[in-house]
């Protein structure tokens, strides 16, 4: 009998390493390309770099200003698009979750969710950009907010669900209408969780390449104007990354120091949102 | 009868095919503490909810009868109305997270987007606040949120929320069944202040408490209104057999 505690003690610890183990090592992928990223982009970034555009071939310095303007409002107008939208359709969700209307818009979400992101970029090149006639920053936006929708739909609809009937009751019992508790009481009551899935969903598409490729396209020019087309963080990373120079091979280094960075304060951003402002029910 | 401020008759309601509330008929007059008590399931709170049209708001509720508020047809007046004359009071505190405790108090006014002086708003703060017996204990810290209180001053504050609205009725759904007994013994004490200002109308579990809070019983059982008549008369001489048999616990 003794015996048999033994090996059932040793299982026991050599499942516990076993989970401990692989629990350490997923963290070392990050490291590794954090490291790497760091080591060979932080020396790129300068103000020089972060103001200017990018030299010619030949020349020395060059910078990425016009794709950080660009990143700045292609994802601007996607959020502006995506963000009331996913909203609205979060709190459908949550309110109805039995109709049929629901179970539908939900298995669409799930499936845009699912659906490759250079899939969005042809669907919009076809809709947008052809009948326009022209790669512009517009149709980059289109595609990226078709793929922030799912997730903020559903961050608002998961967060929305958590929140007790007991507080719309509440709300409903002193005669405020349907519309004024949902904007007064359970979107505030909401709010932090409602805003880390708009972060997290800026988060996800800001380093979105595919969809950029045939919709924003690029331009190695500052350009503002959202019918032409515009330079991007990632699209920026593709061109010059894979360009045959020295220089524009650092540049992409340094672009992708800077929307790594990005993504990481979100990220942490978000973590400390959610906790500070978490509304404890 | 000028002074019966919710009357019903032959008033049903259903849950889908389910049946809860059976053509009960009843009349309540104003400044009373009318307790409604039965065992669970009996139909009591989905009759409670449905004096201010709460009940409809879940998905496949119905009701059918006359349900009135002095003369006229709870169910033939907006819904948002029928509230502002009838608060309500649910079994678990439930304050809004998202709000002060001043604001707890003016929610009613303040989520409707009323426009109120301040002066006005802060008198009936302390107003409410010293009706449901709150005010000494937050006056220097109106400006936290409610959620930091116990759960007996929760309570007190959903209490003063319904005040403030200066309803006709205050519905109470197990009002003291989420609290200990020294919060509960501070609800039922504020049971005999209010009556003075309005009709209350509690459902409890707890025979106890019909017994010491109210000035008439009623006496659900399966959906039915089994008995209704004085507090006294029903705990000691009840006329139905199953008010006797469930006051003295042959079945609950």
């Amino acid at each position: 009998m003794d015996a048999r505690i033994g090996i059932r003690n040793t299982k026991s610890i050599l499942f516990k390493g076993v989970i401990v183990f692989l629990a350490f090592i997923i963290t070392i992928p990050l490291i590794i390309v954090l490291l790497y990223i760091i080591k060979q982009g932080v020396l790129q970034v300068n103000w020089h770099f972060l103001t200017n555009v990018p030299a010619a071939v030949g020349e020395a310095g060059g910078g990425i200003s016009n794709a950080l303007v660009g990143t700045a409002i292609i994802v601007g107008i996607s959020s502006l698009i995506a963000i009331p939208v996913g909203i609205l359709a979060g709190i459908y969700l949550s309110e109805n979750p039995y109709t049929k209307l629901a179970y539908y818009a939900g298995l669409c979400v799930d499936i845009l969710q699912g659906v490759p992101s250079i899939v969005v970029g042809i669907v919009v090149y076809f809709w947008v950009v052809k009948p326009l006639g022209t790669f512009s920053a517009l149709s980059g936006s289109i595609a990226l907010a078709i793929m922030m929708l799912p997730i903020v739909i559903r961050s608002t609809e998961q967060t929305l669900r958590l929140l007790p009937d007991s507080l719309k009751e509440a709300a409903l019992s002193l005669g405020v209408p349907y519309h004024r508790v949902i904007l007064k009481v359970i979107i505030p009551c909401g709010f932090a969780g409602i805003l880390s899935g708009i972060m997290l969903s800026i988060a996800r598409i800001i380093g979105e390449t595919a969809p950029l490729l045939f919709t924003a396209f690029g331009n190695p020019f500052l350009s503002t104007s959202i019918t032409k087309p515009m330079e991007s963080l990632p699209h920026i990373i593709f061109t010059y990354a894979t360009s045959p120079y020295d220089d524009w091979h650092n540049l992409a280094w340094g672009a992708s120091f800077i929307l790594l960075m990005f993504v990481l304060l979100l990220n942490i951003f978000t973590k400390l949102i959610t906790r500070k402002w978490k509304i404890q029910l | 009868m000028e002074n019966t401020v919710v009357s019903a008759s032959k008033f049903n309601a259903w849950f889908g095919d389910n049946h809860v509330v059976k053509d009960v008929s009843i009349g309540i007059k104003k400044n009373q503490v009318v307790a409604v008590m039965g065992p669970s399931g009996c139909g009591k709170t989905t009759f409670l909810r449905c004096i201010n049209r709460m009940h409809e708001l879940i998905p496949g509720a119905t009701a059918k009868g006359s349900l009135k508020l002095y003369n006229d047809d709870v169910y033939n007046m907006n819904p948002i109305y029928v509230r502002y004359k009838i608060g309500m009071v649910f079994q678990r505190p439930n304050p809004f997270p998202n709000l002060s405790i001043y604001d707890n108090v003016i929610a009613g006014y303040k989520l409707n987007g009323l426009k109120m002086k301040k002066a006005d708003l802060n008198n009936i703060v302390e107003k409410s606040l010293t009706s449901a017996a709150l005010w000494g204990e937050v006056k220097d810290s109106l400006h936290k949120k409610g959620t930091f209180l116990s759960g007996g001053q929760q309570q007190r504050l959903c209490i003063a929320r319904a005040i403030a609205m200066e309803p006709e009725v205050i519905l109470f759904d197990e009002p003291t069944s989420a609290l200990d007994p020294i919060s509960t013994s501070s609800i039922e004490a504020l049971f005999h202040e209010l009556k003075a200002n309005y009709t209350l109308i509690i459902v409890t579990h707890n025979m106890q408490q019909a017994a010491r809070v109210s000035d008439k019983t009623a006496f659900f059982y399966l959906g039915e209104l089994v008995e209704f008549d004085d507090t006294k008369q029903m705990f000691t001489a009840p006329k139905d057999s199953r008010t006797q048999n469930y006051i003295t616990g042959r079945f609950s």
